[in-house]
């Protein structure tokens, strides 16, 4: 008996460039990549160009300019503070709506998001406002000693507002999603609460608290619209990096604008980067 | 009432034993923690939204209302519609390539092309707007071979709207590629057997799947459209009535003093935002299922 010879799939294994079945990958993978060249390649690619006229002594040089330094030394720092707060604050509120039932709960979760829906502009303009002088929160703040509006105070208010989503959309599925038999676990070894919530339930959220505190930190670094109104603006004390960039560009110094901005995408890129790096460690890791 | 339902009483336990620590919080730790979470939201994000209304009308309904009968805010208001009008369509088209070609094909330096989908999320506002000004700017790369030949980019809508595509680039590309992904294209495939063509798989198989992600892009992507300020200021140069988008003219009317005007303009935009919240939550209560929320930012 003989048998019949199989068709041998002899191409089946060959590595192809591209897999799937499907109709349609040309189509879209060229339109991806031609809108986001379009769209985003070409105009980074011409913010590089203007850098490379700025040159390495350039970048020094900026690097040296007070003004540029106190204006970069406070965007970098009132974000640290502002994401410091909502790390904090994030996780607290995060626990509250995945932990407990209480009245309006479906409200507040919802509320959470409303620094992401309501245009920066609108904040700034409000904040501003509520902490004047006249305004119902400065009002009572000031005779206190405490100046919010135009201070450096008032942009870390602003970036808390701005980046107070982050960490408790990032927490939150995460602690909805954690074992409950651990603390039950935990307690009946006889940890006392604190060791329980500090020892047990804590550690496996690290990794998603510094993945939305990095996300709070990276958006408060580049914010400007929540920012220019309540900060007051003066140069070397409340003008932050993003405003020095406008008024370079109002200047018409070009170079200049393009070095600071330089300066701040190397260091978001790097926190991409970082935040990238530890979802792919927690993920290993959890 | 502040319960604790996934936990009800311990269960009842021989005398002998000494008695474990309890889990979870007692009554009053709770309320302090409850409490504590509100007043910090209600100081964050409820005062801040009743001051816009509050200062709005200030001085009246009247008032109120007579911000909208300016020729320039209402210019205003349609040129925010005609930006949101051109990118949010241009990203909707372009989300759905991009998710089409991630989830349902592999090829070389895919995660590369994802990280760069994410890339304006992490680029200020302002950078966001500059880029544009050096390459169509009356001294950028390509601005004066386009003034010459009668087009003007920078200081004009197509800036405008261009600046805006930037920003709200990742948006529906975000939230659909989580769910194509989680979806896998066996549905797809089986159509493709049963002799279906491309058009028809996407039409009749895959957006029924992915109806209710879209929309929840598209909500997002039109919120960050109409509410964009900082990449949007670098490139419009403040004319009025010409380039003057709605955060555009807040800012005007604010720093020329004229409050009332500032807050009736910003409260259309957060209503905007009150409305686009309370879509999403809809959205999130009927469909979560059908939803990216974790993978969104």
């Amino acid at each position: 008996m003989t048998t019949l010879p199989l068709a041998a799939p002899a191409h089946r294994h060959r590595p192809r460039l591209v897999d799937g079945v499907l109709p349609g990958f040309g189509l879209a993978f060229g339109w991806t990549v031609v809108w986001l060249s379009a769209v985003v390649l070409i105009p980074l690619v011409a913010l590089a160009h203007k850098a490379s006229g700025l040159g390495v002594s350039g970048f020094v040089e900026l690097l040296h300019d007070p003004r540029v330094l106190s204006a970069l030394e406070l965007s970098f720092g009132a974000a640290l503070v502002a994401a410091l707060i909502n790390a904090v604050f994030g996780v607290l509120v995060a626990w509250v709506l995945t932990r407990y039932r209480f009245p309006g709960r479906g409200l507040v979760d919802a509320a959470v998001d409303l620094p992401f829906a309501l245009p920066t502009a609108v904040a700034g303009i409000t904040l501003a406002a509520l902490f004047a002088k006249t305004g119902w929160v400065g009002a009572w703040l000031e005779p206190m000693g405490l100046k919010v509006a135009y201070t450096r105070l008032g942009v870390v208010v602003a970036l808390v507002f701005v980046g107070l989503p982050f960490v408790v959309r990032t927490v939150q599925p995460l602690l909805a999603d954690l074992d409950r038999e651990v603390e039950e676990a935990a307690a009946t070894l006889g940890a006392s609460r604190a060791a329980t919530v500090f020892r047990v339930l804590l550690p496996p959220l690290v990794p998603a608290i510094l993945t939305g505190f990095t996300l709070a930190f990276a958006r408060g670094v580049g914010e400007y619209g929540s920012i220019v109104f309540i900060a007051g603006n003066m140069p070397y004390l409340t003008e932050i990096a993003p405003l020095l960039i406008v008024i370079r560009l109002e200047e018409f110094d070009y170079v200049g604008a393009t070095g600071i901005a330089c300066v701040m995408l190397t260091v978001s890129f790097t926190l991409l980067f970082a935040i990238n790096a530890l979802q792919a460690w927690a993920s290993r890791r959890w | 009432m502040a319960t604790d339902e996934t936990f009800p009483l311990d269960p009842p336990r021989p005398r002998a034993l000494p008695v474990p620590p309890p889990i979870g919080e007692t009554a009053p730790a709770r309320r302090i923690l409850i409490g504590a979470a509100i007043g910090f939201l209600a100081l964050v994000l409820a005062l801040p939204l009743a001051g816009v209304f509050t200062e709005g009308l200030r001085k009246g309904l009247g008032a109120y209302l007579a911000a909208f009968a300016d020729e320039d805010a209402l210019a205003a208001i349609r040129l925010t519609l005609l930006v949101a009008a051109i990118s949010v369509p241009a990203n909707l088209v372009f989300g759905v390539a991009a998710a089409w070609a991630i989830t349902r094909f592999s090829f070389p330096g895919k995660s590369a092309l994802i990280t760069l989908i994410d890339l304006p999320f992490s680029v200020s506002p302002v950078v966001s707007g500059l880029v544009f000004v050096l390459l169509f700017g009356a001294n950028g790369l390509v601005g004066p071979w386009l003034a010459a030949h009668g087009l003007k980019v920078i200081f004009a809508v197509p800036g405008l709207v261009l600046a805006t595509i930037f920003v709200t680039l990742p948006f529906v590309a975000r939230e659909l590629i989580p769910i194509m992904q989680a979806q896998g294209s066996a549905d797809e495939e089986a159509a493709l057997t049963l002799g279906a063509d491309g058009w028809t798989i996407f039409r009749r198989v895959t957006l029924p799947n992915i109806k209710w992600g879209l929309l929840y892009g598209v909500l997002l992507c039109n919120a960050r459209a109409m509410g964009e300020f900082g990449a949007v200021s670098v490139v419009s140069g403040h004319i009025r009535g010409l380039t003057n988008t709605m955060p555009l003219q807040v800012e005007i009317l604010y720093n020329e003093y004229d409050f009332v005007g500032a807050f009736a303009m910003a409260s259309v935009l957060a209503a905007l935002a009150l409305v686009t919240l309370v879509l999403e939550t809809i959205l999130e209560w009927r469909h979560g299922d059908e939803l990216a929320r974790s993978a969104r930012h």
